[in-house]
């Protein structure tokens, strides 16, 4: 018997815990669907939604095979994504360097941060367009946040003695920015790196219910109309898996950033 | 010249009234090319004092000037060494060292050559694309030293720069440091806790009161140094066994013992 819960499980039984947790959550949604309390067109049961998934990988629907539908996705991602971490990290960075730039921004930033990306549809929809422009637009409202946050507070928390030992060495802003508080904020921005990506991914979706001709949303939309769960359900076991594998990704990227700084 | 003058510093730190009285009217003239090192007990305001010259604090009033100008910020005329290293994890030994002569806008040769001077002159050949955590202290100590030095600033300031290495790295730090300021001599202001230390690397000792700090006395070693010789000696044991070493030190020793004594700690 494991007699203190704060104590620290080996990798494999944690492995071991985590297989039963989800084979458990199968069971049940089987369970609930093979019992017949609930109408099939309510909850597919989880071998129908495997038989569609595998369908869907070759046949179309909605215009394109779920493959395809998924890079499209995709492809508006890291766009998107890439946008938000290439304006946000400079701009939180410069935040935490800049008094002046930090008391002009911080206000607005607040609060804009608050409008769920999915608030900003109509508009995405009106400057950009359904095509690619407007799902970016959504993505970025999503992803643009956490990359300015981590950024700024890692360049706040710099270590005192870096920043005056880089004074002491004649360092001037731009330096000081790219070659002081960038790679010590490093860990801190890879969280909001992390962060992001999931903030994104989600708003993605969220977007492509609304806005766009393909993509993942935009397959499950048309399964909704063409009353097909089995389509929707697909679809979400779809966004799933990508999203475990963007944060697998960055969590290996993280790791070796940490191992590469001698931090672990 | 390169000169520090302290006059009639003060420092309070917290709000007006009811701050707390860290520096009460420090004085203290330290010449061209002259070693100085400050001892004093723990919190009477040594780092403080090292700070302002630095250009990281100012005094609350009084003056503190380098040149007859008074400090205004950092800059690499006057190179400190920190008591916690503080080197940049990310860059290696040779980027450490360098990226203080990139910043004066050394040209690229030029650059090379010193570091490699400097590395050599450190002990630290070989370790030039070691990371900070691959070191020891002792060796991180000596990159922290090479990229004071490498600046060639007018003035060097360091902290308890040995503070954290052992007995034996110490020794062999202190006899370097030795030979590095009798051969290029430069305006040195040190702090310790060693009062041997003090006594063997110093042309003179400023001794510090409790908080709030002022300096009490100052003990001239040089004249005795260079009437006995003491560079002769490679050695700092053996400098330590002369007499008018040990006299030096049971005064200094007894003078620190009454700042102690006052506050009862
Ligand atoms: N930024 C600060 N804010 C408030 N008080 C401070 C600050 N810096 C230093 N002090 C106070 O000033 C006093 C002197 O500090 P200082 O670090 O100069 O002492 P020190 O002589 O270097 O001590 P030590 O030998 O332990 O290093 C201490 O009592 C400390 O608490
Ligand atoms: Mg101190």
């Amino acid at each position: 018997m494991r007699l203190d819960p704060r104590l620290p499980i080996p990798r494999n039984e944690s492995l071991l815990l985590g297989a039963i947790g989800f084979f458990a959550f199968l069971g049940l949604w089987s369970g609930i669907a093979a019992s017949g309390f609930v109408p099939r067109s309510f909850l597919p049961a989880p071998w129908e939604v495997a038989d569609r998934f595998t369908h869907l990988l070759t046949n179309t629907f909605a215009g394109f095979t779920l493959p395809q539908h998924l890079a499209s996705s995709f492809g508006r991602y890291a766009m998107g994504f890439g946008l938000a971490a290439v304006i946000g990290i400079p701009l939180g960075l410069m935040m935490g360097w800049f008094r002046w730039l930090d008391d002009m921004v911080t206000p607005v930033f607040d609060a804009l941060r608050f409008i769920a990306p999915i608030a900003w549809v109509p508009f995405a929809a009106l400057w950009f367009g359904t095509g690619i422009g407007g799902p970016i637009m959504i993505i970025f409202s999503g992803a643009f946040p956490p990359c300015v946050i981590n950024a700024y507070r890692g360049a706040r928390y710099v270590e005192r003695h870096l920043i005056e030992a880089a004074e002491m060495l004649g360092t001037r802003s731009f330096r000081m920015i790219t070659e002081v508080l960038l790679p010590a904020s490093i860990p801190s921005i890879v969280a909001g790196l992390r962060v992001a990506a999931g903030l994104g991914w989600q708003s993605l979706v969220g977007a492509e219910l609304i806005v766009a001709s393909s993509g993942v949303g935009y397959m499950m939309v048309q399964g909704q109309s063409a009353v097909s769960t089995t389509t929707v359900v697909a679809g979400m076991v779809a966004i799933g898996i990508i999203g475990v594998l963007i944060d697998v990704a960055l969590r290996a990227f993280e790791r070796g950033v940490r191992r590469a700084r001698g931090l672990d | 010249m390169s000169g520090i003058r302290f006059d009639a510093v003060r420092r309070i730190y917290g709000h007006e009234g009811r701050g707390i009285v860290t520096l009460d009217g420090v004085d203290l003239a330290i010449a061209d090319r002259e070693f100085v090192a400050i001892v004093g007990p723990s919190g009477c305001g040594k780092t403080t004092c090292l700070r302002m010259v630095a250009g990281f604090d100012r005094p609350t009033s009084g003056s503190v000037k380098v040149d007859d100008v008074v400090v205004g910020g950092p800059s690499p005329e006057r190179a400190v060494v920190f008591q916690q290293f503080a080197l940049f994890p990310w860059k290696n030994v040779f980027d450490n060292i360098a990226f203080g002569l990139r910043n004066k806008g050394v040209a690229e040769a030029e650059r090379r050559e010193r570091i490699a001077h400097y590395i050599k002159l450190m002990g630290l050949a070989g370790y030039e694309t070691a990371f900070p955590h691959q070191l020891s202290g002792g060796m991180q100590q000596r990159v922290a030293i090479a990229r004071a030095y490498a600046l060639d600033p007018v003035v060097l300031l360091m902290d308890e720069p040995f503070g954290a290495l052992d007995a034996q790295t110490r020794v062999v730090m202190q006899e370097e440091l030795v030979r590095l300021s009798r051969v290029n001599p430069r305006t040195v202001l040190f702090i310790t806790h060693g009062v041997e230390e003090a006594i063997y690397l110093a042309d003179r000792v400023a001794i510090m009161t409790r908080r709030p700090g002022r300096i009490k006395e100052i003990v001239n070693v040089k004249p005795i140094r260079t009437s006995e010789n003491w560079d002769q000696h490679a050695k700092i044991e053996d400098v330590m066994d002369l007499p008018s070493f040990v006299h030096l030190r049971t005064h200094i020793w007894k003078s620190l013992r009454e700042e102690k004594g006052v506050e009862g700690a």
